[in-house]
This record gives C-alpha cells, structure tokens and sequence, in this order.
C-alpha cells in the first residue's frame, strides 16, 4: 500500500513536470510582442523572426497600392519609420494618419512582413496632434478585435 | 433622486448581507435553529434588495434619468427600447449590479430549496453565500457605483457600445453567462459547508450536485451564445480565437464538468471526495478570476469597458477567497473520509479519473496560456501575448483524448471486468468509428487530427447510443439522471467533430467586385448587385446587396453590411451568414464605396458550423433532464447502489 502510493505520487510529479515543460516550450515558442517602430528599431538583429504586434499611425503620404492586393505603407510612432509590406484587402477605415495595428516579423529586407491589419477601432482613439508621440502600446492595447 | 435611492438600497444590502453572514457562521458553529432560521430571513431580505435596486436602475434607464451616473454614461434617447432594457449589462457598473440581483437571485432560491434539509450543513452554506454578496454589494456601494448622481445631467447621452448594439444575440449572452458564472457561488457554498462541517454524507451529495449542473447548463449555451456573437458580428469569420476573455469563460466551465464526473464516481464508490469539493472551489475561484481578466482592463476586449479601479478590489477578493479555501482544505480535507476505494484501472471508475485528469490538464493548459502575459507584463513590464498555435497545439490532442474517453468510459464496466467483457465492449463500436472515418476521407477530409476526431466520434456516439437505450422506456421513469448525461454526451460528441470539420475544411478568398460582377466559391456564385445607405434612428449603414446562386439556380440574397454609429470615429462591419445543415456561405465586406459601387469582400465557406450551436443547446437540455427531479428517486437510487455496496462488502 505504501509503495504503490509513492509510485503514484512520483508518477504525477514525472506527468507534471513533463506537461509543464511541453506548455513552457509551447508558450515560448508562440509568443506575440506588442512593439512600437522604436522599439523594433533598438532591437536591431533581434527583431528578425519573431511574431509582432506592431503598433503606430500610418505615416502620411506612405501608402502606395501595389499590383493586385499589395499594400505598402510606413508606421510610424513619430520617433522611429518602419516600412510595412501587407497582403489582403485593408479594411475599410484604412486611411493615412489612422492608428493602426500590424501583426507579423520584421524580414531581412528591411521591412516588416505583415499577414494581419487591423486599424484602432476604439471610440477613444484620436488621430494625434502633428508633434506628438505616439503611445503604440496603449494604442495596441485598445485596438479591439485582436 | 432615484440616484440617492439607488444608493440607500445598496448600503442597505451591504449591511444585511454581511450581518446575515456572521449570523450564519454563527448559527453553524452552534448549531443553533433559531439562528439559521434568521439567517435565511437575511438571505432572503438580500435577494429582495438585489430585485429592488435593479428595478430602481431600469426605471432611471427607461425613463432616461440622466442624473444617474449609469444612465448618463450609456442612455440615450436614440436607441430602440430593447437597447435601453439591455443596457443594465452593456457597461461595468451596471453589470455588477446584475450580477447582484442574479446572485441574490440564486441565493434565495438555493435557501428556500433547502429550507427542510441538512439543518447542520445550511448555516456554513448561506453563511459563505452571504459572505460573497457582502463582498459584491461593497463593490457595487464604492469602487462600481452606478447610482452616483450627477450634477448638472446631460440633455442626452451616447448610449451603450455599438458592438453591443450590433446585433440582438447580445440580449442572451450576457445573462446566461451570468447564471454560470454566478451560480457557481452556490456549490462553492455547499462544498465549503461540507468541510466546515467536517462531513460529506450521501445525501448532500445531491444538493452539491444539482447546484452544480445548473450553473454548468448555463455556462455551456453562454459559451456558445459568445462564440456565435463573435460569428456573426466581429466577421473574420471564425467563433473562438482563445481570445483571453474567451478562455475565462472556458475555465470554470472545464473545472465545473470534471466536477460533475467525480461527483458519480463518488456517488458510486464513495471515494474522491476531497477532489471533487477542490474542484467546485476551483471553479468558483476561476469565475472571480475570469471576472477580474473581463472587467479590470487588464486585457482589453469589448467586455473590459473602461479602465477601472475595481481590479485590484476584485483581486482581493480572489486573494481571500483562494487562502480561505486552500486553509479550509488543508484543515478538513481528512475529515472526509473515503468509504470504498477503486479496484481497478481499467473500469468505468478508472476512467472517470482519466477524465478528471484531461480536464485538470486542459484547465492548466488554457490557465497558463492566459495568464502567462499578465505575468510577464506585471514582472517585467513586457507586453505580449500568447499566439493561438500554443492553444492549438495543446488542447487539440487534449480533446481528442477527451472524445475517446466519452467512448471508452462508458463502454467499460464498474468494479473489476473480466477479459473478455473488456474486448466486447471495446472493439465492436470501433467498426461505426471506421465507417464514420471513412465517410470523412471521403468527403474530402485529410487532416489527421480531423480523421482521428472522426474515429473517435463514431465510435462515441455508437456507444453512447447503445447506453442510453438500454433498458428501454423505463429509462425515462427510472434512469433520467444518465439518459441526462448520455444526451449530454451526444451534443458533446457532435461538438467535437463539428469544431474539428469546420475548423479544419472552410474554403476563403477576398474578392473585388463592382456592381454585376460574380465571383465563386465553392459550389456557389455570389453576384454583387449593388450597394445602398440606410439611415436608422441610432445608425447609418452602408448595405451591399449579393444574390447567390448555385448550378444556376437562384438561392437567396446575402446583405452584408458597414454600420456607422455616431459615437464612434470608424464603422462596424456587420458580416452576412448563409447557413444550411452542412454548410455555412460567410460574407463581410471589407471595403464599401457605394459612389463608384464596388465592394471587397471576404468569403467563406464553414461546413458544419451550425451543428456546434444545436449540439450545445442539445448538451444543455441533456443537463435539464439530468435535473429534473424525478419521482421514485430515491428507490431508484438505492435499488441501483445495492450490488455495488455488496461487492465492496464482500
């Protein structure tokens, strides 16, 4: 009785152990960053490969349509520009000077590869004034729909 | 005036609730009648509150009272009537106190049922109960308060957030979720009461149970209503995004039926008792923090609102609610004694702990993928969060455990089954598993996880057919608690394969069109054939018009729409859905210029969508007939347990 109890106790703890490594290598393997231009920008080589969340205002005078369904547009946070190359039709608010969120990886062309657009649908959002920064994370925080 | 009212009712509660607590806990150490007899005076006293102060909110909404702080914050003279009505929960403040009146609700429903039993348990219970109401009336007199009254009151307000307003599964949402998540307060009561008494006898099994499974009813079809509100408003065209606020309503869910399997099992065998009452703690202690994650603003989604300061008191309260039933547990788990133990692995019982293991497993799963940002997030001020492969990956092959067991564990016999009952009962169904497996690949199925799902739920659903006629016709008089879980089983299995064959098999393209052109999709042509703005009193909307047609037949038209309110900067996209039994046609414009009339559109084809809402509205009224009482019960019952208890004997 004594043994077949320990037996259980250190088989639980061995399954324990080994889904919290299969959840933690899980996790960490599909983490999403909430980043601004600026915070990409000081990552530098970081940057590269991993999902983001990237958030800022469409920079005015940068979207230019491509052929088909291409779509390329600066984000910024009026500190730090990072280009953005999206596929898909852009929703319909879509417009230069909206807060915007994008999600992908930064390539190494220099540009940040992005498969989800989604544009600031809170009521509380307002377009910033010319000169002022740009809050991205509160900006990504408030961008309903994610 | 009203807002003065509002507020006097409110502190008014504060006080009864928390009196009638200590006079419970009081009564229960005791042991006195005439102490519990005062403390459901107050329990009732508390839900009459609850009752008149929602009454009193509703009159100020409906009246537009906007010297009501709630009023002035989501009224407005321009909405339909349904909208004022539903406002009660469209915003913090008011929600709270719904979730009041629905907690005082359940509370004088649960002390009136008990009003003739378990006279020793009931004053740990309503004094717990009452402990909680104390705690919500607080927030709803300070940190949430919507009768504040307002100086100078606007002339009209903005009404409640359109998303909300979009569309009218938001009537039934949000109640249902509050019957699941407040409900579960009353077997947190029950199973408290059992550890501060000391006991778990049989026959207080049966109030912990049932207590149990309603609240379960209503957070399954919440659940589903959730996901269904997502499909038809938010148009990206799916139901769950393990969006956090998603998952908190999953957790308690997930607890909740693990604890509903133990409690058979410790019905039957006498054992597991100490588990089963950790697990109803759990799922009440994960529907505080489910509340917290929603309606803090820690993550932002349609249900956070706006940020508040009633976070940290709800943290609190999590806090004590936690170190008081982990403390209870340490202290008094042993006086729960086991009657019987589990023979073997490989019976029914066995199974039930498999079971509960996969759902624990799924539960921590789900836990740590939301809590884990937060975490980062507080430690070190990083914001993230955690993608939805993790999710996937995790709860898929989890699931698919889980649908297995649905036809394994019934399957099995109890005790200790012979050699060559286990084959039996475990390699006939396979053959309804294969045929269902094969219709699958055949209809174009080749996902692996979507064939094993397949697999599995054939040979679920063979056994859980077979379980549920046997006996016949006196099922329904004798056995209605199982023909309640098979039915439960059922939808359960429906679901799963549903899930796994819409998830994994929908067709999607974008298209352009201007006005005549066609696009296809799958077996069917969508033609754009204009678009038009339509001005409601609290909207404007821009309305495409598509025909569909399939093999040239004509087969309805789809309208999918941009809604615009005048609160808000940036239009809603309001998607059209076309369902059929096997397939779903999806249509949500993304872009919408009715002066050149052309349109983009997303398009989507979902088998089986619309099999996951039946199967979970089926679940739910298997739980119904599992809870409804039936007669000759108790005889039923006992005849039922005799062989089991003499084979423990011998």
């Amino acid at each position: 009785m004594k043994r077949s109890r320990l037996f259980l106790i250190l088989s639980l703890a061995v399954a324990a152990i080994a889904f919290g490594v299969i959840a933690t290598t899980g996790i960490s393997r599909n983490l999403v960053y909430y980043w601004s231009p600026t915070d990409i920008t000081h990552a530098g080589d970081k940057a590269y490969g991993a999902t983001i969340r990237l958030g800022g205002q469409v920079a005015p005078g940068s979207i230019r349509m491509g052929n088909g369904s291409l779509l390329d547009f600066d984000v910024t946070d009026h500190q730090h520009l990072i280009h953005v190359r999206s596929n898909g039709v852009p929703p319909q608010m879509f417009r230069e000077g909206i807060g915007v969120v994008v999600e992908g990886t930064m390539v190494r062309g220099g540009y940040f590869q992005s498969d989800r657009l989604m544009v600031s649908h809170n009521n509380e959002y307002r377009a910033p004034k010319p000169g002022e920064a740009i809050n991205a994370k509160q900006l990504i925080k408030t961008t309903k729909g994610l | 005036m009203i807002a003065t009212l509002g507020r006097f009712i409110i502190l008014t509660s504060v006080f009864v609730s928390a009196a009638g607590a200590m006079i419970a806990f009081a009564a229960g150490k005791r042991q006195s009648l005439d102490g519990l007899k005062l403390a459901r005076r107050f329990a009732y006293a508390f839900a009459a509150l609850m009752v008149l102060a929602v009454g009193v909110m509703e009159y100020a909404l409906l009246t537009h009272d906007f010297s009501v702080s709630y009023v002035a914050q989501v009224g407005s003279r321009e909405v339909p009537t349904w909208v004022t009505i539903v406002s009660l929960w469209s915003s913090l403040e008011g929600s709270i106190l719904f979730w009041g009146l629905v907690m005082g609700l359940y509370i004088a429903g649960a002390t009136w049922l008990t009003r003739n039993a378990y006279p020793d348990y009931m004053p740990f219970a309503i004094g717990t109960w009452l402990s909680c109401a104390a705690f919500f009336s607080f927030l709803i007199s300070g940190p949430a308060n919507p009768f504040i009254t307002v100086p100078q009151p606007p002339l009209d307000g903005n009404g409640p957030n359109p998303l909300l307003q979009n569309h009218i599964l938001m009537v039934a949402h949000p109640p249902f979720l509050y019957l699941g998540y407040v409900g579960m307060t009353i077997p947190f009561g029950f199973a408290c009461a059992a550890l501060l008494r000391g006991r778990l006898g049989h026959s207080f099994l049966k109030p912990l149970r049932a207590s149990l499974m309603l609240p379960w009813i209503f957070l399954t079809i919440a659940i589903m209503l959730g996901g269904w509100w997502a499909y038809e408003v938010l148009g990206w065209g799916g139901y769950w995004a393990w969006d956090p606020v998603e998952n908190a309503s999953l957790l308690p869910w997930l607890t909740a039926t693990a604890a509903l399997h133990s409690a058979v099992v410790m019905e039957r065998r006498g054992v597991l008792k100490g588990w089963t009452v950790t697990l109803v703690q759990a799922s009440f202690l994960l529907t505080i923090l489910g509340t917290f994650m929603t309606r803090s603003g820690v993550f932002n989604s349609v249900h956070s609102f706006t940020q508040s300061s009633i976070g940290p008191t709800i943290l609190v309260f999590l806090a004590a609610a936690l170190l008081f039933s982990v403390v209870l547990l340490a202290l008094r788990v042993d006086s729960l004694e086991s009657e019987g133990r589990i023979e073997s692995p490989v019976s029914r019982e066995g199974m039930f702990l498999v079971n509960n293991l996969i759902f624990v497993l799924l539960t921590f799963t789900v836990l740590i993928g939301t809590v884990f940002p937060l975490v980062v997030e507080a430690l070190r001020g990083k914001q993230m969060s955690v993608g939805r492969p993790y999710f996937d990956s995790m709860v898929v092959p989890t699931g698919t455990a889980l649908l297995f067991l649905i036809g394994v564990g019934p399957a099995l016999p109890w005790g200790r089954p012979k050699r060559d009952q286990l084959v039996r009962s475990l390699l006939l169904p396979f053959a309804s598993g294969a045929i269902l497996g094969a219709i699958g690949f055949l209809a174009g199925a080749r996902n692996p996880w979507t064939l094993v799902t397949l697999l599995f739920g054939g040979y679920a659903a063979w056994v859980t057919i077979v379980e549920m006629s046997r006996g016949g016709a006196k099922v329904l008089k004798r056995g209605r608690r199982r023909v309640g879980a098979y039915i439960v089983h059922a939808g359960a299995v429906i679901v799963l394969v549903a899930i796994a064959v819409s998830s994994t098999m929908k067709t999607q393209t974008e298209v352009q069109l201007t006005r005549g052109q066609s696009a296809n999709i799958g077996m069917y042509t969508v033609t754009f054939l204009g678009a038009e703005d339509r001005t409601e009193p609290n909207r404007t909307s821009m309305i495409a018009r598509f025909a569909v047609t399939s093999n040239g037949k004509p087969v309805t038209t789809m309208e999918p729409r941009m809604n615009q309110y005048p609160q808000m900067r940036e239009p809603i996209g309001t998607p059209d859905v076309y369902s059929t039994v096997a397939r779903d046609l999806y249509l949500s414009i993304t872009n919408i210029d009715p002066g050149s009339q052309s349109v983009s559109v997303m398009m989507l084809i979902t088998p089986m969508v619309s099999w996951i809402w039946i199967a979970v509205i089926v679940m739910g009224l298997g739980g119904v007939v599992a809870l409804v009482p039936q007669r000759r019960v108790l005889a039923a019952e006992a005849e039922d347990r005799v062989p089991d208890v003499a084979a423990e004997v011998a």
